[in-house]
């Protein structure tokens, strides 16, 4: 007999209490290949305000596109100091910040490899269930050929796509906007 | 390459709508467009792993974490996490926390005028055995009071949190106390359709995890979602 999964609830405002001791901001420890890049964003809400007790989690290959999990089974190799996961609390603004480096591209299910990009999860008080998007990467010519890209409406791909910062190198600009006009494309997952 | 078994999507009406207008910090969070439907990829059917030596072995019990033992009504919740397949998902982290006996939380956004007990913190957090149990001693907490409409309080209840295997199984959940009388009228209880889904969210008396002159057992099993079957299996 099939049993069914439990209900999600919200995570409520006090998360700190019981989830700071996986916080991870940094996910590249030194000697971790690839391009390193810090990502900074905010989380906004239907009124624009920034969302102050939202948590991001992270997930993401290495520079090799390749999962540091059992069932990814590419012939590719893991990175000791690479894991892949970040979390973290949003700020007073809604403001949050990961440094990571750029994923490499992992298989999809049509058989052609993905874009670079990082799977995101959002829990806030109001969100009585966590929230799916996805990170790509500016000017990456295979976003064009991306596998959960063509699935989504043109008019609003700009939403999963980072903006590299015209002030600090290294540095990608991506908003989450809860709810709106311009709201962030969130995946059924 | 044969695509990949993804994990079974929930059955409708067993989790909550983001919008919730009872619950009134839905009604500007919650997305108004319809998601995106995703089939798993690699990606989602892959997620992060807790190694044994990232866990403290004393964070599973909330009751001996500081010089002193917690005031309030000692507890042992544990229960086992299972897949929708009745398979149990083993070495997952489970993080927990909850307000102390007073119903009040330690965290500075917590204005709630209840003291707070210099004993306990109220964090937790173990990894499953290898049958997918987990096991947490605590304190029951106690009801609060909070904004979302005149004289709302909330019911006793911890948080829970779990990743179980992949990207895709990852949970966050409340348990409750079971014969809670503020639990028919908690819009974060009720804001699941499905009855018998929000009704699992209770936690059950258990005298085999009671200890006896010490401290009442709850149990409280979870569920995460469940792989579609593997071309072997077929």
């Amino acid at each position: 007999m099939n049993r069914q999964a439990t209900t999600s609830q919200t995570v409520g405002p006090f998360f700190q209490v019981g989830l700071s001791r996986f916080y991870v901001h940094d996910l590249a420890g030194p000697g971790v290949s690839g391009q390193r890049v810090e990502i900074v964003g905010r989380v906004l809400d239907g009124d624009g305000q920034g969302v102050p007790d939202a948590m991001i989690e992270i997930w993401q290959a290495n520079a090799h596109g390749k999962y540091a999990h059992p069932d990814d089974r590419q012939e590719k190799s893991t990175e000791p100091g690479f894991q892949g996961y970040g979390r973290t609390p949003t700020e007073e603004d809604g403001l949050f910040r990961f440094k990571t480096i750029k994923p490499g591209q992992v298989l999809g299910p049509d058989g052609k490899l993905q874009a670079p990009h990082i799977v995101v999860s959002v829990f806030a008080r109001g969100l009585l269930r966590r929230l799916v998007t996805r990170i790509y990467f500016p000017d990456d010519a295979a976003n064009s050929e991306d596998y959960a890209l063509s699935l989504v409406e043109p008019s609003r791909l700009h939403t999963l796509i980072a903006k590299k910062s015209s002030k600090h190198d290294g540095v990608m600009e991506w908003n989450i906007v809860l709810q709106g006009p311009d709201e962030t494309v969130f995946f059924d997952c | 390459m044969a695509s990949l078994p993804g994990y079974r999507r929930p059955y409708p009406g067993t989790q909550p709508d983001y919008l919730h207008p009872p619950y009134i910090s839905s009604l500007k969070r919650a997305p108004s467009k319809p998601l995106v439907y995703l089939p798993h990829t690699l990606s989602e059917v892959t997620g992060p792993t807790f190694h044994a030596s990232a866990v403290d072995v004393k964070a599973c019990d909330l009751t001996r974490q500081h010089s002193g033992e917690p005031l309030g009504e000692r507890i042992v919740v544990s229960g086992r996490v299972l897949d929708e397949n009745a398979r149990p998902v083993p070495h997952t982290l489970v993080e927990v926390w909850q307000a102390n006996a007073a119903g009040r939380y330690q965290h500075k956004v917590d204005q709630h005028d209840a003291p707070l007990d210099p004993n306990f913190t109220g964090a937790g957090h173990t990894l499953t055995d290898e049958k997918g149990q987990y096991r947490f001693v605590t304190i029951r907490p106690g009801a609060y009071p909070w904004k979302n409409h005149q004289n709302a309080w909330r019911p006793a209840h911890v948080h829970f949190s779990l990743f179980g295997p992949a990207f895709a199984t990852r949970l966050v959940t409340q348990m409750y106390f079971p014969g809670d009388p503020l639990l028919p009228v908690d819009p974060i209880f009720n804001c699941t359709a499905d009855e018998k889904a929000r009704n699992r969210l209770v936690s059950l008396l258990d005298w085999e995890t009671t200890v006896p002159e010490h401290a009442l057992g709850y149990k409280f099993d979870i569920i995460l979602g469940g792989r579609e079957s593997t071309p072997w299996e077929k």
